[in-house]
């Protein structure tokens, strides 16, 4: 049987399952809609998820291609008993969120931009976000939020893992 | 690092995924729809085969015009906007049919089947072709493709041009550009068992997806029921077209009696929605030695495309700020709406202001330039200060006009006048080319007189002490829930963590008008203020005897309610209590009604809207000389927006608002081949990206004003209406050459 972990418990995978689009598996079998569907195309970045600690598309990742993966979702990201992944809680102090609709692919492309790269400067964020489309904000303050986010992980000496208590 | 301020009650769902769009609700038994749309670009004779797709697996319909019980048209003022076409065809976009099956492939593949013949029509494509004399009309109730013609008289500048030292005559053009908010258009339909359809949309506007809604279903305002969930982004974007999706899957749950998704992909969301008006401005102006603008004649082309949609009101725009914020004396404008068979055009975030500006701004610099007057000496000469009167014949007063003292903060800020020294203007030892630009702009608060204008608010006190609140106002993104729990904290002293922003449905609160023209914090916030107000009251009038005081005396702060010198107070709770004991129900509705506004539609006269947001935007750059490529270097936007409510949110506003005015600049455009289009995603539509942005600063002018009742007026469109013109303005300063078509395209023998 074929299975793939999401944000920590293993599914097993039916057979015509393994066809679908990982977004359509994640959020029409699992129910997990916290990924967004905004292209369909690999385009938007909406729908991105950590495949592996790798910032991944859901939309052009087929199910077949995540099966014996981990793969963590923005449900994922936050600890037991509702505790807020740092990333999450900095996206809220700094104002980063409007719409939200590009909020839980950012935070994912943020996450694994954190675990490869613990100090990323400004630049290494821009860099890392270039796929991830968002047409409210002006990602300044999606920007303050990573930075900010690394620098509570740092400081604090808290685990980047998700799941995990500030 | 800014965290100051940061609030939003949606934040936390946000943040975790948890947060529902319409894609995201789902009903037992629902079924999916989608729409069918035909190659043609305009056509009659329209007739529909969808015998394949109703044998097609999972089929459960078919739906067309002939099924439509109601009216198969609608619109915002010309009721012309097929929700389902009927026999005549007028752009790519239209819809002509839906089908409805089990699943959303099953719908797609059945939909693929449906076959469409007309008798194709040669289409109007331009608004040169739309003008010729015997063009064919596209609008089904007009004799004209002049949908609309705004006029302004305002002094008569035509003797004066003969005494100017200068006089300029020059054409601009904008292009068709659209909204592309994040999550395309969706909704689920529910019929309700004592016969309401309940809608859940992705949509801007609540009330207006009702009247479109209540239009196809042929049924009363009373049987349609909107409910507010969380929305991914509109811009202006989400009225007509996602109202239509919110109508075609009521109409299909009506004819099922199942509930009904009909999500878009991208690609259809680009194809059917309406764009930002491309423009076509030509300017005659005309200035003095000493860089006074003394006369100005203009005539402007804007195309409307196949439906009307908010035509006349954005082109009024226009003309109610044809000049940009100068007191121009002798000043005529023409301003045309224009249909063509192109996808239509509406409402987006600026709403005719961009375009003008975009000319306007460039103009001034030309004339200092020409005049070898500074750029900031010659705004100085002309722009709008306290008591001034506008092109409208307006007097500025009753507020702060600061657009000077917004200018020169955003001018020590980024440094304009030593980097000014600095610019290339088309020399340089090395391959980059360096500019700064910047533009002002005064933008009128609110609808003005495109319409009434009001809005409602209630408070709904709990007996233990905690407060629902809700606004006729719609959460779109920007966080108008926020900065009305805010508002409301404020007033009534209290935690926010005591209020609820309760998301309300159409059949709740009464319709407080559509969130639209920067008009939700100044509208929302001050209906909030009228209720909290009578809320007030209510509980002075009731608690005065416990706290053993007149009412007049009875004060709210620091989360209590305080009798006089504070030598007696209640918690919320002892005071709800109390209202309770004395059948008391704590519950306020209030109504803030707009200040006057007026206007003649004859000379383009009057006091074109009650107060104004002052703007200036700068903007550094460079250009690779070889290559023709721009690189934003650093970028500041300074705003007088009264009052700072959530201030991390207004930058947000602020820095948003910008970057898609520097994607309208650089990058965007809504190809139109033959009224088709090849940019239906984002790998061919380019939308600003992290690497392709500066630094930003934002600066925040406050200047409380008195019409308003937090005195806080709005960021939305100022934000955006600006930069365009600064990245333009600091490209010729960069290389010498005057761009003045938009996107601004840069080829390398430019530059030579």
């Amino acid at each position: 049987m074929n299975s793939i972990n999401i944000n920590g418990t293993n599914f097993d995978v039916k057979d015509e399952e393994l066809e679908l689009s990982l977004l359509d598996y994640l959020r029409e079998r699992r129910f997990l809609t916290g990924t967004k569907n905004g292209c369909e195309k690999g385009l938007c970045g909406s729908c991105t998820v950590a495949i592996d600690d790798k910032a991944l598309r859901a939309c052009k990742t087929p199910v077949k291609k995540a099966v014996g993966t981990r793969v963590v979702t923005i449900e994922g990201m936050e600890g037991p008993g509702g505790a807020l992944h740092p990333l999450q809680k900095a996206f809220m102090d700094a104002g980063a969120i409007q719409c939200g609709f590009c909020t839980p692919g950012m935070v994912m492309s943020s996450y694994a931009l954190l675990v490869r790269d613990p100090a990323p400067s400004r630049d290494a964020i821009r860099k890392a976000l270039r796929g991830n489309l968002c047409r409210c904000t002006g990602y300044q303050q999606i920007i303050d939020a990573v930075e900010l986010a690394a620098k509570v992980i740092r400081e604090q000496a808290v685990s980047s893992r998700p799941g995990c208590e500030e | 690092m800014r965290t100051d301020n940061a609030f939003r009650n949606d934040a936390r769902a946000k943040v975790t995924g948890r947060a529902t769009y319409a894609d995201d609700v789902s009903f037992a038994g629902m079924l999916h729809a989608v729409p069918v749309y035909s190659d043609y670009v305009s056509a009659k004779d329209l007739k529909i085969d969808a015998d394949e797709a109703r044998a097609y697996p999972g089929c459960v319909r078919v739906i067309t015009a002939a099924d439509v019980p109601g009216s198969t048209t609608f619109g915002q003022i010309e009721k012309d906007y097929p929700i389902i076409v009927t026999d005549r065809i007028r752009s790519w976009g239209d819809v002509c049919a839906i089908v409805v099956a089990d699943t959303r492939e099953a719908a797609k593949a059945a939909a693929a089947l449906v076959r469409i013949t007309a008798t194709a029509i040669k289409p109007v494509l331009t608004i040169d072709e739309a003008l010729e004399p015997g063009a064919p009309v596209v609008p089904s109730w007009s004799d004209s493709n002049i949908v609309t013609h705004h006029r302004l008289r305002h002094g008569d500048p035509e003797p004066l041009f003969a005494g100017c030292e200068l006089i300029m005559e020059e054409d601009f053009t904008t292009q068709a550009i659209e909204h592309a908010y994040m999550e395309p258009e969706a909704a689920v339909c529910v019929p309700r068992a004592d016969g309401v359809v309940e809608v859940y949309g992705s949509m801007q506007h609540p009330f207006s997806t009702r009247r479109f809604t209540a239009a196809l279903l042929g049924e009363p305002l009373s049987n349609v029921e909107v409910y507010t969930i969380s929305v991914g982004g509109g811009f202006g974007g989400k009225d007509d077209n996602a109202a239509a999706v919110c109508a075609r899957a009521a109409l299909a749950a009506r004819l099922t009696g199942r509930p009904v998704k009909m999500r878009y992909d991208r690609e259809w969301s680009m194809r059917e929605t309406y764009k930002r008006h491309p423009y076509r401005l030509h300017y005659k102006v005309g200035v003095s030695s000493e860089g006074k603008v003394l006369a100005v004649k203009t005539t402007m082309y804007a195309d409307s495309g196949a439906y009307l949609s908010v035509t006349p009101w954005v082109t009024w725009r226009s003309t109610a700020q044809c000049f940009g914020p100068y007191s121009i004396d002798n000043i005529h404008a023409d301003v045309y709406g224009v249909a063509t068979n192109n996808i239509f055009t509406g409402a987006m975030r600026g709403f005719g202001a961009p375009q003008v500006n975009f000319a306007v701004e460039q103009l001034m610099d030309m004339a200092a330039h020409k005049l070898k007057i500074h750029p900031l000496g010659l705004r100085r000469i002309n722009m709008v200060k306290q008591d001034s009167v506008t092109v409208t014949g307006q007097k500025l007063s009753g507020h702060t006009v600061s657009l000077e003292d917004v200018m020169n903060r955003v001018v020590h800020e980024i440094g304009y006048r030593k980097k000014y020294e600095l610019c290339s203007f088309g020399k340089t030892e090395t391959d980059e080319l360096y500019g700064i630009g910047l533009a002002i702009s005064y933008r009128g608060a609110s609808l003005g007189a495109e319409g009434m204008d009001f809005c409602g608010c209630i408070i709904n006190g709990q007996y233990d002490g905690s407060i629902l609140l809700e606004a006729g106002i719609h959460e779109n993104g920007q966080g108008s829930e926020s900065t009305m729990s805010i508002i409301l904290a404020d007033e009534l002293g209290t935690d926010r963590k005591r209020i609820r922003y309760r998301r309300s449905s159409t059949s709740s609160i009464p319709d407080g008008g559509t969130t639209v023209a920067t008009r939700g914090t100044i509208m929302g916030g001050s209906a909030v203020v009228v209720a909290a107000k009578q809320y007030k009251e209510l509980l002075q009038k009731h608690l005065a005897e416990r706290l053993r005081c007149k009412p007049e005396e009875v004060t709210f702060h620091d989360d209590k309610i305080w009798g006089l010198n504070f030598e007696y107070s209640l918690t919320w709770e002892e005071a709800m209590r109390e209202l309770f004991l004395q059948r008391i129900t704590p519950y306020a509705f209030g109504t803030f009604q707009a200040p006057p506004v007026s206007w003649d539609d004859t000379n383009g006269q009057g006091d074109a809207y009650f107060t104004y947001v002052y703007s200036c935007q700068a903007v550094e750059l460079s250009v690779d000389k070889k290559t023709g490529k721009v690189k934003l270097l650093n970028i500041v936007a300074g705003h007088d927006i009264g009052k700072a409510i959530n201030k991390a949110m207004l930058l947000g506003q602020m820095f948003g608002g910008v970057t898609q005015g520097m994607g309208m600049a650089l990058m965007e455009e809504f190809v139109r081949e033959g009224g088709k289009s090849p940019t239906l995603n984002f790998d061919k539509y380019m939308i600003p990206r992290t690497t392709d942005l500066p630094e930003m600063t934002g600066i925040i002018v406050e200047n409380h004003d008195p019409n308003s009742l937090t005195g806080a007026k709005g960021i939305g469109e100022p934000a955006i209406e600006l930069i365009a013109p600064a990245i333009a303005n600091a490209v010729y300063n960069a290389t010498g050459v005057r761009y003045k078509d938009m996107p601004i395209r840069i080829r390398p023998e430019d530059l030579a």
